[in-house]
């Protein structure tokens, strides 16, 4: 989703724009991924198994950059939540469509979320990106700290700092957008969500319904009966068939516009946190002038040079935002635009699929015999 | 009051019996029950000939008398209505001998009519007939307010007497139909379509003037249950000639059938009691001769489970897809939500087209939930009831067979009495018992007589429902992939239409 970072100040060893997450085993009740990367040489592969803790590891690391000025206003890719083998209902929903299709989509949205981190021009420098993705021992196990970055999920009464008023026209009418288009595409995806376990529902039901009628396929030599048991056999090729076109339908639905939907609500979260922590700088800057303004000659200078310090972090966080929302506006549409194109070329596909054999089906039956009434 | 062609030598008295008990109490009055012993009144007490006229009254012991809720699908057995009003023919119980022309009107007295003959008439008038229900309109106010539904036929039939004609009725007309034919032609062996199950529930709304979703779809329910009911009784030949259906289908007044009222608690309970000792006391242990019947009885048990495996089925895949119409239509709201939102111009667009595809396969969705509940659900739910008339209609043969056994057992008896009576002077007891014999054995003639002919009866009418079936379901099948088909071309059509307006973002 982030632009590639040129070839020549590359900090990776590796092609960040096609990194793979090609398996998900089950270890227990963990699972563990199989990631390869390009070499950049032209030379092979990196193959390497990771777990979820080595991603949050990873996440820290990138979140842990104090030394990058402005590293506040990266709008951080976002990490799919914890997998689990046997998900309690709460996680579930949480995963939202990635829970689905034995962790194909979950490895898909992993995927994205290496691309990004590895073409993300600040973050691929990270040194931690290039042990994540080469090395072949895991990374250290760390304890995932408080997490400075994901502020937002903290104490409440940094939450009414959200809704503090800007200085800068841009960021105000930019947090305005996030808020709406936040809520907007939870909502999608979890409306699209409920589309998609139905039609699995209906897949089942179909199942069940083609399998009942192989029950009634009498034995004998009677005409009558044989055409009936024709029809009952008949008829359970056609609900097979409608099952699998249902299944198709869903697994359309999940792999294109489902996880388009799902990054997308995810990433206007991302945005969502990056924007929380310019605006709590903000209030610092605040606060710092105030401090600087009423105090005593005594602490005078200090302050001030507290002052300065935080304006300064806050000008380098907010021109790094300013380039990353751009980007991120750019970036998102044209994810929007592929999983909606791909959606409709796969839906399309599967529909004709469909017809097509339903007017076999069709075919097949008008030729039994006796004509209907 | 009771009426016999002759008047019959011994006072006969009338009583509702339960199967198998006091059935030949001297004198004799025998009962024919439908499957849920609800029985009807049945004055079989000529000693002449094979004729038995019969016309029905009212009983003043018929506890039935205020009971009419039709039982549904899930119940053990299912009552069968019989008429207790007269009849505007009289009723055969066993089939007469000389041919109906089919010039005949309706209210020529049908006891010389063969049905056999009926039948092989048939291939002389082509079957084409075609009835539609429709028009559903409330007529009255609050509680007393009914749907009165038109009835309309169209057929080039020379039964009848206009090509095309349509008439008014109303649920309790369709009822009644069906009560008088099941008394006429259940226990002979005919397979008598069921009528539409009642609904207190659904019948209210609509009464109360609820003008909702789930009225409306009530009505659109019974309208098409009305009319397949109707199909499937022209399309029995006998049944097609009937003059009550004649009547019901052309005569544009119709009395009253005032005993389908929807009942009292206390009678439903009565009702309710008396079908579950039926149940338990209907064990007819008969000698099967004929292992065809064995074989069928069999076939239909069978077939019920299948069937309503079959329905029940059907119905989570209607209710799926209902909820799958729900959540379709939440989504294309959301995806509005989320194009309304938009800054970026052809996202925007493509968003709010992504809604409105949304819709139009949230109608698709309906249609198909339509598609699945009207063709199968509907179908298999009428297949489910249709064998359990067909059951009633082997039990009918079982208690033909039991009264023409039992007869035969008094008539064993009555012969012993006579022996010994030889040897005693009693003179006038022995012309007595002389005299009964012979009618005794009348009736065993006449029992054996009833008996094949019902089985008979039974036999054709089992092959008439296998090719039925087939026809049926074959008809079924086909519309139901003819809609799929539709509708997987429209959804190419949305899908084909929505293509250009994604890749138009950029």
């Amino acid at each position: 989703m982030m632009e590639e970072v040129k070839e020549g100040a590359s900090a990776l060893s590796v092609h960040g724009h096609n990194v793979k997450v090609t398996e998900a085993l089950k270890d227990g009740d963990a699972l563990t991924f199989l990631i390869v990367s390009e070499k950049l040489s032209g030379t092979g592969e990196y193959h390497v198994h990771r777990t979820y803790e080595d991603l949050e590891w990873l996440q820290h690391n990138l979140f842990s950059q104090e030394d990058v000025p402005g590293i506040q206003g990266v709008i951080f890719p976002p990490l799919p939540a914890r997998p689990q083998v046997n998900p309690p209902a709460k996680a579930v929903k949480q995963l939202g469509v990635l829970a689905l299709g034995e962790w194909q989509p979950y490895c898909r949205a992993l995927e994205t979320f290496l691309q990004q981190v590895a073409s993300h021009g600040t973050l691929c420098k990270n040194k931690a990106v290039e042990t994540f993705l080469t090395d072949a021992d895991p990374p250290g196990k760390q304890r995932a700290r408080r997490n400075l970055f994901n502020r937002l999920s903290q104490a409440v009464e940094e939450l009414r700092k959200e809704g503090h008023k800007d200085v800068d026209e841009f960021f105000h009418a930019e947090r305005g957008r996030n808020a709406v288009a936040t809520g907007g595409a939870k909502n999608a995806a979890e409306r699209f969500l409920d589309v998609v376990l139905t039609q699995q529902k209906i897949a089942v039901a179909c199942g069940h319904f083609s399998a009942a009628l192989h029950l009634c396929v009498e034995p004998g030599e009677d005409p009558d009966k044989q055409a009936f048991s024709k029809l009952c056999v008949k008829l359970s090729e056609v609900f097979e068939s409608m099952k699998k076109n249902m299944m198709n339908v869903a697994e359309n639905n999940v792999n294109t516009l489902g996880l388009g939907l799902d990054l997308e609500s995810r990433y206007q979260e991302a945005e969502r946190e990056m924007l929380f922590r310019r605006t709590c700088k903000m209030v610092e800057v605040e606060n710092a002038r105030r401090n600087a303004e009423r105090a005593k000659p005594v602490k005078k200078a200090a302050m001030e040079e507290v002052k300065r310090a935080t304006e300064d972090e806050f000008g380098h966080i907010s021109k790094v935002a300013k380039d990353e929302v751009a980007r991120f506006q750019g970036s998102r549409v044209q994810m929007l635009q592929r999983a909606l194109v791909r959606w409709c070329e796969q839906q399309l596909l599967t529909a004709r699929q469909s017809a097509e054999q339903l007017s076999q089906h069709l075919q097949a039956v008008r030729a039994l015999g006796p004509r209907p009434a | 009051m009771a009426d016999a062609a002759n008047p019959p030598p011994l006072q006969t008295d009338f009583q509702e019996l339960e199967d198998g008990e006091d059935l030949f109490p001297e004198p004799s009055a025998t009962q024919e029950s439908g499957p849920a012993s609800l029985p009807a009144q049945d004055i079989s007490t000529n000693s002449n000939g094979p004729k038995q006229d019969s016309l029905f009254d009212d009983d003043p012991d018929d506890l039935f008398a205020e009971a009419t809720e039709e039982v549904s699908l899930d119940s053990p057995e299912r009552d069968v209505l019989l008429s207790d009003g007269p009849s505007p023919a009289i009723t055969p119980i066993t089939p007469p001998t000389c041919v109906i022309g089919p010039h005949i009107g309706h209210d020529d007295l049908f006891t010389h009519s063969s049905f056999d003959e009926i039948e092989e008439e048939e291939g002389g008038d082509s079957f084409d007939i075609h009835i539609s229900v429709s028009d559903p309109e409330k007529v009255g106010d609050g509680m007393n307010a009914f749907m009165a539904y038109k009835v309309t036929t169209k057929t080039s039939m020379s039964v009848f007497k206009r090509n095309e004609f349509s008439v008014k009725r109303r649920f309790s007309d369709f009822l009644g139909l069906h009560s008088k034919l099941a008394s006429k032609y259940l226990h002979i062996g005919y397979i008598v379509p069921p009528a539409p199950e009642k609904s207190i529930v659904g019948m209210t709304k609509v009464k109360v003037g609820k003008e909702d979703q789930s009225s409306n779809e009530f009505v659109e329910k019974r309208r098409s249950a009305l009319e397949r009911y109707l199909m499937r009784t022209v399309k029995h030949p006998v049944l097609l000639k009937d003059p009550d259906v004649l009547q019901f289908l052309e005569s544009s007044d119709l009395p009253r059938a005032v005993s389908t009222q929807a009942l009292s608690s206390a009678g439903l309970l009565r009702m309710v009691n008396k079908a579950a000792d039926a149940v338990n006391k209907m064990t007819i242990k008969m000698n099967e001769s004929d292992a065809w019947f064995e074989e069928k009885q069999q076939h239909f048990e069978n077939l019920d489970v299948q069937l309503r495996k079959l329905h029940g089925s059907v119905e989570a895949l209607v209710c799926h897809r209902k909820e799958l119409s729900v959540n379709t239509a939440q989504f294309a709201k959301s995806a509005a939500m989320l194009g309304n939102s938009e800054d970026h111009t052809a996202l925007s667009r493509a968003l709010s087209q992504l809604a409105e595809v949304e819709e139009k396969i949230d109608q698709l969705h309906q249609d198909q939930a339509n598609a699945d509940f009207y063709l199968f659900s509907e179908l298999l739910g009428d297949y489910v009831r249709l064998i359990t008339a067909v059951k009633g209609v082997f039990d009918h043969r079982m208690k033909t067979w039991q009264k023409w056994q039992d007869a035969q057992m008094l008539l064993q008896k009555k012969r012993e009495a006579e022996a010994k009576l030889q040897f005693t002077n009693k003179p006038d007891k022995l012309q007595q018992a002389k005299e009964e014999i012979k009618e005794l054995e009348m009736k065993v003639q006449q029992g054996e007589r009833d008996f094949e002919q019902v089985s008979k009866t039974i036999r054709k009418e089992v092959s008439r429902f296998e090719k039925e079936r087939v026809k049926d379901f074959k008809t079924i099948i086909i519309k139901y992939l003819e809609s799929l088909v539709q509708t997987q071309q429209q959804l190419i059509k949305y899908w084909e239409a929505f293509l250009p307006e994604a890749k138009a973002i950029s």
